[in-house]
């Protein structure tokens, strides 16, 4: 299939209806809504079922209904419409059952605003809902990418009976750029054992997330935590950018890693000896390749757009062996590939210390610089 | 004396669709009646091996302990948003929710309005026992004025703990909504009229006709305070009055149904 121009939601949603989607629910709110417009007209085009929901807790409910079918189940919101689903995720993981997440996120907390930022990070991989489980979280940093981690999100959801987060900000949400769909998937005829369905002669199956006796939850808890490991063992996906001869490297995710590709290679220019790592898996994180970039690099610098909430990922995987520094902007505020490049240079040329925490630093640059 | 030329004929015996389990209800309390209802409804429909139940958050939490079907349990009132999703991707499944008042009327109004008004083709069992059983007898949005439970202890004060909602009326309202009735589990009567209500219900949904509910006034004598007896007089002296029984909503085609 050829090139075209696209908006990320909208290929988001057709992307998904080529991976097979079965059914979607889900509640407007920007810079989601072009995602549930347009599967508002092509599921039921294709026969297949689409229900604006009364809520985010109506949307997420019938995610969970149709994922105890084992039917492949996708719903779509941002930031604050995310937070109301909380609840549900948590069932669904506790169900150990199959579904898909794309969270556009939007500037935070509260109702904030519309425009794109990376503050949800740890709502979505470090916790949200209540009760120990992790979402596998996929990170994209074009409409192509957001693409290719929609289709990808479906098998990886059912291969591990676990919630896919598609995470992006609301740029790539609302941007076009050229890309390419993939094909029309025929959808899937056969249900996994485990799905409701009526017992139809056979033994009945119960899928609940309740479990009174605690010996027996805590062996469910080690399902889980047994299930992630193996997810951490097996699906770390990232992007390396001239890492090879680097001495100093970026680490960004989505938007913010995409922006300081465009830092790096400006720098590269100027002849500064620096790469950039973008984990598209920000769950699991891609520790390992981090673990050995600290060997060999003089430091390092995180980018998002947030306070610095990946930013403790990248420090708990350094341990203090380099120096990390960061640099952000929040509440919807994109940063510049020249304010990137600034930090690369002052990482270069200033003296760097593994003393202290990078965000303190970050904050009273901030300060200085916005008042 | 030899009675062995009696005849014998069987007029009482357990749905098959009901597991032999031990109750985990209280004595005196009408969900296990309103299990067994819903039991001999899918077995005489021949849909026991077609059903998915939804269970909810409340004393039949457990209600899938109970019934040989396939169950998923969902969170505290959104039963019938994960009915929604599970009857829209499987149509010819029956489908069902089994809800208490606390769960449906109170934490899960949204939902419960949400599914009425689009017509979901789902059934609801509602089971109105005016409190919160399973947490120990809190206020419920369906508690009497005047009514003492342990988070209205000098009984329900309307000027400060607001009117209790009449379900079956409010989603009468809605257009999706086609079979909407309340009846009581008080005396084997009304109890004969409850399991009525629900095959109509049932068989509202197997004809895709829409959304359909049957309320049904129950006893908790455990939180009441009172005894079995007391509990049942108690729903035709005090609840009545504030939920009478009736037809709220029959359309049209409901009332054709020839079953």
């Amino acid at each position: 299939m050829a090139k075209e121009m696209i908006k990320g939601n909208i290929a988001i949603a057709e992307a998904a209806i080529r991976a097979g989607l079965q059914a979607y629910f889900g509640y407007p709110i920007t810079p989601q809504t072009e995602l549930l417009e347009h599967l508002s007209a092509r599921m039921p085009e294709l026969g297949r079922p689409f229900v604006q929901a009364e809520s985010e807790l109506g949307a997420i409910n019938m995610v969970y209904g149709v994922a105890c079918t084992g039917k492949r189940v996708m719903t779509s919101s941002s930031s604050p419409g995310v937070s109301l689903m909380m609840e549900g995720l948590s069932y669904i993981a506790g169900t150990e059952v199959p579904a898909v997440l794309v969270d556009v996120v939007r500037g935070g907390p509260g109702l904030g605003n519309i425009a794109p930022a990376q503050g949800d990070y740890n709502q979505i991989v470090h916790g949200g809902g209540h009760g120990d489980y992790h979402m596998l979280v996929l990170a994209p940093a074009s409409v192509q990418e957001a693409i290719d981690l929609t289709v990808l999100s479906f098998d990886l959801a059912e291969k591990y009976r676990n919630i896919v987060a598609v995470l992006l900000d609301g740029s790539i949400g609302q941007m076009m750029e050229p890309a390419e769909l993939p094909p029309m998937q025929p959808l899937k005829t056969e249900t996994p054992d485990w799905a409701v369905r009526g017992t139809h002669g056979g033994e009945k199956r119960v899928l609940t997330s309740i479990n009174l006796d605690p010996p027996a939850q805590e062996v469910m808890n080690l399902r889980l935590m047994k299930r992630w490991q193996a997810i951490e063992e097996n699906e770390v996906r990232y992007k390396s950018y001239y890492l090879d001869d680097a001495e100093f490297v970026v680490v960004g995710f989505g938007t913010a890693g995409r922006i300081s590709l465009s830092a790096v290679r400006a720098a590269r220019d100027k002849g500064i000896k620096v790469g950039l790592l973008r984990p598209i898996t920000v769950a699991p994180f891609p520790k390992d390749v981090l673990d050995n970039l600290t060997q060999n690099v003089k430091a390092f610098l995180v980018v998002e757009m947030n306070s610095g909430q990946m930013l403790e990922d990248v420090r708990l995987v350094v341990r203090g062996r380099k120096p990390v520094e960061f640099y952000g902007r929040m509440g919807g505020v994109v940063p510049f590939p020249d304010e990137v490049l600034t930090e690369i240079e002052r990482l270069v040329e200033e003296p760097i210390t593994t003393e202290g925490h990078p965000r303190d630093r970050w904050l009273s640059r901030l300060a200085a610089a916005i008042g | 004396m030899v009675i062995a030329d009696v005849p014998t004929k069987i007029v009482y015996k357990r749905p098959s669709v009901l597991d032999p389990q031990v109750t985990h209800y209280c004595p005196g309390c009408t969900h296990g009646v309103a299990h067994r209802l819903v039991g001999e409804v899918l077995e005489e429909m021949n849909e026991v091996e077609n059903t998915i139940g939804v269970a909810s958050v409340g004393c039949s939490v457990f209600a899938y302990n109970y019934f040989n079907i396939d169950f998923v349990e969902a969170s505290h009132g959104r039963a019938p948003a994960m009915a929604t999703g599970i009857k829209r991707v499987l149509p010819d499944c029956t489908v069902f929710t089994y809800q208490g008042d606390g769960d449906l009327a109170s934490i899960g109004m949204g939902e419960i309005v949400g599914a009425a008004s689009r017509g979901e083709k789902i059934t609801v069992i509602f089971i109105n026992n005016a409190n919160y059983g399973m947490t120990g007898g809190q206020m419920a949005p369906t508690t009497i004025p005047g009514q003492v439970t342990s988070s209205s202890p000098t009984g329900r004060e309307v000027s400060r703990q607001g009117y209790p909602i009449q379900t079956a009326e409010l989603l009468a309202t809605l257009g999706g909504a086609v079979y909407v009735v309340r009846r009581s589990m008080h005396n084997a009567r009304e109890i004969r009229r409850a399991k009525k209500a629900i095959r109509t219900a049932f068989e509202v949904q197997k004809h895709g006709l829409g959304f359909s509910l049957v309320e049904l006034l129950s006893t908790c004598p455990t939180n009441w305070g009172m005894t079995p007896v007391e509990a049942r007089e108690w729903i035709e002296e005090r609840m009545m009055p504030v939920f009478p029984l009736g037809d709220y909503k029959v359309s049209s085609a409901v009332a054709d149904l020839k079953f």
